[in-house]
């Protein structure tokens, strides 16, 4: 990377700090029918005010690498191992009490379902305070401003009567507000958002969605949004991690990765997500089987037994996430060479089976 | 709410009625002592006892009988007079019952702080030594009757008949207004031995909720929002509670059997060692006042459980 010379644009992401970096995190759980590979080496970086959309099947890491971030997963026996950097400090190697300070504070997570997150024989006031008042010593009325001002915020009508009433009370996506106005009440500079959505109404989902963005830009945070869905992603991430098996696959801008996917899995996410600008004759090609045991993950590339396209060595070799020629920032774990990838797409994305593919790249003479 | 309440007191008084009519079934029409033999001295002739017997009101029929004591109770409020003293039945409870209420009351304070206290401990501390040792003692104290604990309490710590002279043993209860001290202390063994059991399955209970709720998403938020431990564990209590608090209003009748057997163990001259005296010498107004207050008692507590767990948990709203 070259010091350029300082431009007016917002400098490219590759040229900034990154808020946090994780390098060759692994989580694993112990547990009687073995060990559980979570998270198995995974490195990312999230850079101030931008959006990470990390992508996958459910049992794909996803979810424990952010609790394990806000320091949740230790209390429940996990081995980690890797760094945790943010902003400069690695998180793994704080104390607990260090941790407290810093999770709901400095960085705040939100969950996938919000009746169940919010506790529900308080009201939503008084979890709001608690959430203000464990990291700043304000007096309960200030705290309690605060709340009616979050709520306000986070656009619920009529913020100082629902300020005194239960969760019970508040539908699927005003109980999500809520859930964002409590990550946040100490303005975090970076938010974890675990399938924020999922358990929504669609249109419910995209009030949800611009109620994220607008507030990124208010606010100026950072957002890990962690989705098994990839239309959530394609509207609010700037920068896409894909995870399958407990390890990033593929990682790029969130405009190359839909334009120019590289990795057998990411097309398969791809392709079984109904579009409405295919015709409706296109079949949705589901990815065949099931994903893995952590316990003993495939040999080799973990996604072998269920890539149409893997070749006999590919269950002993171990690929590694590798830049993509002639694009530094776009990175794929795949054994197949990129221009036979590049082949591939081109045959999928016009709607192709992955035999036909295959059977195009033999006819130019190409082999996988 | 108020429709709730009425209802609920309307189905208190026919339940009432219902264990009236069956202590009157248990003790009247089931082989029992007669109370006018027992009241006849040795060699009794039958002519005196018919004689009793008339005087008692027991020659008419059950029916009848049973009648002239409802109404009698629920117009004056008397409940007979014992065959024994031929002191009011009301009046006789009236004097024990500061006894009573002084032994169940602490006895009550002592099982719950007592029970969730261990519970929690043990819930947080799962699979620890404590933990282990806390749900043995607390599965041996479910096990062993309170009559049994009682003497085991006395013959190692009553002061008479001890092996380490620490409380005052039996028969040294005093009233509070008498000497708080010594009303104090004469209580603490009778509070345990009565509070024993229930504590013991409060304790368990507490455990197993506490263990299920801190397991739930909201104790997950609150730790991301970096709340103290402690605070997140009174989260998680506070939603443990509400599922043992409705066994609260079954578990004052175990206490209220209990305090029948512990108040004749350490001879306490409660409404419970009186009961116990009145089965024995088939003095039937006794037994039936008191099975009607302790019955009166165990109804009023349920509703009031039941009322309060609205409050408890926002959730539910009667009508």
């Amino acid at each position: 990377m070259s010091a350029a010379a300082p431009s007016p644009q917002p400098a490219p992401s590759s040229q900034r700090e990154p808020l946090l970096r994780v390098e060759d995190l692994r989580v694993e759980f112990p547990t009687e029918d073995g060990v559980v590979h979570a998270v198995d080496g995974i490195t990312y970086q999230v850079f101030p005010g931008r959006t990470l959309g990390i992508v996958g099947e459910s049992g794909s890491g996803k979810t424990v690498s952010s609790l394990t971030a806000l320091g949740l997963t230790r209390r429940q026996g996990a081995r980690i191992s890797g760094r945790i950097l943010f902003e400069g400090q690695d998180l793994l190697a704080l104390a607990e009490e260090k941790m407290r300070a810093i999770r709901g504070n400095d960085i705040a997570m939100i969950f996938q379902d919000p009746l169940s997150s919010l506790h529900p024989l308080y009201k939503v006031g008084r979890q709001l305070i608690e959430a203000v008042r464990a990291h700043r010593d304000v007096s309960r009325a200030t705290a309690r401003a605060r709340a009616v001002e979050l709520l306000g915020l986070v656009g619920i009508p009529d913020p100082a009567r629902r300020v005194d009433q239960y969760p019970h009370e508040f539908s699927g996506g005003m109980r999500q507000r809520v859930m964002i106005a409590m990550a946040l009440a100490n303005e975090p500079k970076l938010l974890f958002a675990d399938e924020p959505t999922t358990a929504l109404d669609v249109t419910v989902q995209a009030q949800i969605l611009a109620l994220m963005e607008r507030l990124q830009r208010e606010l100026g945070m950072a957002i890990v949004i962690i989705t098994h869905d990839l239309g959530v992603v394609a509207e609010v991430a700037d920068d896409i991690a894909v995870m399958y098996a407990g390890r990033i696959v593929e990682t790029a801008s969130a405009e190359r990765l839909f334009a120019a996917p590289e990795h057998p899995y990411t097309w398969g996410l791809l392709k079984s997500i109904p579009r409405l600008d295919s015709p409706r004759s296109e079949d949705l090609v589901p990815i065949p089987g099931t994903p893995p045991s952590l316990i003993q993950p495939p040999s080799g590339c973990h996604f072998h037994p269920r890539c149409p396209y893997a070749q006999p060595e590919h269950a002993r070799i171990d690929p590694a996430l590798e830049p993509v020629p002639e694009e530094a920032a776009h990175h794929v774990a795949c054994l197949l060479d990129s221009p036979t990838r590049k082949q591939l797409w081109a045959q999928l994305r016009e709607g192709a089976t992955p035999e036909q593919a295959l059977a195009a790249l033999a006819a130019t003479g190409g082999a996988p | 709410m108020i429709r709730y309440i009425i209802r609920r007191l309307l189905i208190g008084v026919v339940i009432l009625v219902i264990v009236c009519a069956l202590t009157f079934v248990f003790f009247r029409v089931l082989p029992t002592g007669n109370p006018a033999l027992l009241r006849a001295g040795r060699d009794p002739q039958p002519k005196l006892i018919k004689e009793i017997e008339r005087v008692l009101g027991l020659n008419k029929p059950l029916i009848v009988q049973f009648w002239d004591y409802m109404k009698e109770f629920f117009l004056h409020f008397n409940l007979g007079y014992s065959y024994y003293s031929q002191e009011s039945v009301r009046g006789l409870i009236g004097e024990r019952l500061s006894a009573t209420v002084s032994l169940t009351v602490g006895a009550a304070v002592l099982w719950v702080l007592g029970g969730l206290s261990v519970g929690v401990i043990s819930a947080l501390r799962r699979h620890s030594i404590v933990d282990r040792l806390s749900m043995g003692t607390a599965l041996l104290l479910l096990s062993v009757p309170e009559f049994w604990l009682g003497f085991v309490f006395l013959l190692l710590f009553s002061t008479n008949i001890g092996k380490v002279h620490i409380f005052p043993g039996a028969g040294s209860y005093v009233g509070l207004t008498y000497d708080p001290w010594k009303w104090f202390t004469s209580l603490i063994m009778p509070w345990i031995v009565l509070a024993s059991s229930s504590a013991a399955i409060y304790a368990r209970l507490m455990r197993s909720s506490l263990g299920e709720t801190m397991r739930e998403d909201y104790i997950r938020t609150a730790r991301a929002k970096g709340l103290r431990e402690r605070s997140v564990v009174r989260q998680g209590a506070r939603s443990a509670i509400n599922p043992i608090f409705t066994l609260l209003g079954l578990e004052i009748g175990v206490l209220l059997g209990g305090a029948v057997l512990v108040e004749t163990v350490f001879n306490i001259p409660g409404i419970g060692v009186e009961n116990y005296k009145a089965i024995l010498s088939s003095d039937f107004p006794v037994v039936q006042g008191t099975v009607l207050l302790a019955s009166a008692f165990i109804i009023l507590a349920n509703i009031v459980v039941d009322i309060a767990y609205a409050y408890l948990d926002p959730r539910v709203r009667y009508q």
